[in-house]
C-alpha cells in the first residue's frame, strides 16, 4: 500500500519498502510558550524558521498545527499554512480538530495534504471524511471512538477497521487512511508500548494500511525521553509504521539507522549522507 | 519497627512490606498504625516525585503496593478506627480529552495528602461529574484537560453545575498542561494549579475556608 502526498513542487510516498517518512511535530504551540506568544502577536516569522529549521534536519513533512486557547484557528490554520508553504517545499499534515479550520486550511493548500486527523467517533467522522473527499486529501486516522479510548490491540485494530469502512464509504481510496495506533506513555501502563507495536502489525498486515505514530508520547513522564523514543521509533519501523511524527532534529538518526537494519536504504546511502551532515 | 515499613515502602520493595505488615498484623500491632506509617511512606513517595527524583511508573508502583496492604490490613480494622478523611474531592479529564497521567498524579497526591478521591477516569460528560457531586456531597470538583477543546467542557461542566444548583456549594479547580488564570476565567472556575503540588494546596484552601 502507497499513499502519495504532495505539495506544488515534491511528491512525498509513504509504504512499501520504503525509508520511513518523518513528519515534523514542531509547528504546534501545545507545550511551546514561545510559539503560542508568536501566534497571538501574529508574527509568522518564528513559524517560517521552525519550517526551515526541520526542513534542513530531514523532515519529510510537517505537521501544522495552531490549536491554543485564544487563537481563532478558522483565521490562523491557513495563514499558517500559506506562510509554511511559502518558506519550503514539503507536503504538509493539516492537524486541527475544528471543520471550519481544517476546510479553510484545505482551501489555502496547494497539493495534496495530509489531514490529522478523523477519530472513530460519529461527529469526527461525519464532519471530516467529507471534506477530505472533496479536497482529495489523505487522512490519518485515529484509533480512539465513542467508546472511549482503546487499552490493548484488539480494540486498536476494530476501529481502525471501522475508520477504514466509513472513509470507503464515503468515497476515499483506501491507501489513503494512515492509521495512528494511538501511544501512551509506558509511564503509567508498561504494555502500552507492546500493545502499539501489535496493532502496527495487525493494521498493516490485515488491513494492508500503512501506519504512523505519535511517537514522543511514549516517554511522556519519565527522564531520558529521546533514548526511550529512539528505541521505540526502531521497533515501530520493523512492526511496519510507515511514517512517524517527531521531533525530526532528535529522532531522525535512530530512524536512520534502524531503517537500515530494517533493510530499506540500500548501499546506506542516507545513513551515511546524514553522518556526513551530523559532523 | 514503624521505620521499617516507611523505608520499605519508600523504597518500593514489596515483599518487604508484605512480611512487615503481615509480621505486624500478627503481633497484634494496631493497624492504624500501620496505615499512618503507609501514609508517611507516601507521602516520601509524592515529596521525591515533586522533586524530580522518582517518576510516573514509581508513583503507580507506589499506589499498587499501597493498596495491597490496606486490602490486608482492612479486616483488622474495625469501623470505630476507619481513616478520617480530610475532604472529599471529585476527580476527572472532561469531555473529548483523553489525557490521564496528569489526572492521576494529582489523584494520587491529593489520597496521600488525606484527601477522599472519586476519581471518574478520563472524557466524563458534565453530567456524570454532576452526579457523583450530588451522590458524595464533595465540596470540591477538579477538572482536568490538556486538549485546547477541553476548556468548552470545562466550561459547559461548570455551567451544569449552576444548572443542579450546585455552583456556591462547590469549588472548581482546573488544571492539565496550558492551563493559565485566563482559561480559568473563560471556565467559571474558581483556581487553576500549575501541577499536582498546587492542586492539592487548592484543596487544602478550599477546606479550610468550609
Amino acid at each position: 500500500m502507497e499513499t502519495m502526498l504532495s505539495s506544488a513542487s515534491r511528491e512525498v510516498v509513504v509504504g512499501g519498502e520504503r525509508p520511513t517518512v518523518l513528519i515534523g511535530e514542531r509547528i504546534n504551540p501545545s507545550g511551546k510558550k514561545w510559539l503560542k506568544e508568536a501566534l497571538m502577536k501574529d508574527d509568522l516569522d518564528v513559524v517560517r524558521r521552525e519550517a526551515v529549521a526541520q526542513a534542513e534536519a530531514g523532515a519529510d513533512v510537517l505537521d501544522v498545527n495552531v490549536g491554543v486557547f485564544g487563537i481563532d484557528e478558522k483565521a490562523m490554520l491557513p495563514r499558517v499554512v500559506e506562510t509554511v508553504m511559502g518558506a519550503v517545499d514539503l507536503p504538509l499534515c493539516i492537524d486541527t480538530t475544528d471543520s471550519a479550520a481544517l476546510q479553510a486550511a484545505l482551501e489555502a493548500y496547494d497539493g495534496k495534504p495530509l489531514v490529522n486527523s478523523v477519530t472513530g467517533e460519529e461527529a469526527s467522522l461525519s464532519s471530516v471524511l467529507p471534506l477530505v473527499k472533496e479536497y482529495g486529501a489523505a487522512v490519518v486516522g485515529l484509533v480512539q471512538d465513542d467508546e472511549g479510548i482503546p487499552k490493548d490491540a484488539v480494540r486498536r485494530f476494530q476501529i481502525a477497521e471501522k475508520i477504514l469502512r466509513r472513509a470507503e464509504d464515503a468515497g476515499i481510496p483506501r491507501q489513503d487512511v494512515i492509521i495512528d495506533c494511538l501511544v501512551f506513555s509506558v509511564g503509567s501502563d508498561t504494555s502500552s508500548g507492546s500493545q502499539v507495536l501489535e496493532a502496527i502489525r495487525r493494521v498493516r498486515g490485515e488491513l494492508g494500511l500503512n501506519v504512523t505514530l505519535g511517537l514522543s508520547n511514549i516517554s511522556f513522564g519519565l527522564p531520558d525521553r529521546d533514548l526511550i523514543n529512539g528505541a521505540f521509533a526502531a521497533m515501530a519501523v520493523l512492526a511496519g509504521a510507515g511514517c512517524l511524527i517527531v521531533d525530526v532534529e532528535k529522532v531522525r538518526p535512530c530512524v536512520l539507522a534502524a531503517d537500515l537494519v530494517a533493510g530499506k536504504d540500500s548501499h546506506a546511502r542516507r545513513y551515511l549522507a546524514d553522518y556526513r551532515r551530523r559532523k | 519497627m514503624g521505620d521499617d515499613l516507611v523505608k520499605a515502602l519508600v523504597d518500593l520493595d514489596e515483599d518487604k512490606v508484605r512480611d512487615v505488615v503481615k509480621s505486624r498484623l500478627e503481633a497484634g500491632d494496631d493497624p492504624l498504625g500501620i496505615m499512618d506509617d503507609a501514609r508517611k511512606a507516601m507521602e516520601v513517595v509524592g515529596d521525591r516525585f515533586a522533586e524530580g527524583e522518582y517518576f510516573i511508573p514509581e508513583l503507580v508502583f507506589a499506589g499498587e503496593i499501597l493498596k495491597d496492604m490496606t486490602t490486608a490490613v482492612k479486616p483488622y480494622l474495625n469501623k470505630a478506627s476507619e481513616q478520617k478523611y480530610m475532604g472529599k474531592v471529585v476527580l476527572g479529564t472532561v469531555a473529548g480529552d483523553i489525557h490521564d497521567i496528569g489526572k492521576d498524579i494529582v489523584g494520587f497526591m491529593l489520597d496521600v495528602n488525606g484527601f477522599e478521591v472519586h476519581d471518574l477516569g478520563v472524557d466524563v460528560p458534565p453530567r456524570k461529574f454532576v452526579e457523583k457531586v450530588q451522590e458524595t456531597e464533595s465540596p470540591i470538583l477538579a477538572l482536568s484537560g490538556f486538549l485546547t477543546l477541553a476548556y468548552d467542557s470545562m466550561k459547559e461542566t461548570v455551567e451544569a453545575l449552576a444548572d443542579a444548583g450546585l455552583r456556591d456549594k462547590v469549588k472548581v479547580m482546573i488544571g492539565g498542561g496550558q492551563i493559565s488564570d485566563e482559561i480559568r476565567a473563560y471556565t467559571g472556575a474558581d483556581e487553576f494549579g500549575k501541577d499536582a503540588m498546587a492542586g492539592v494546596a487548592l484543596a487544602k484552601k478550599f477546606i479550610a475556608a468550609e
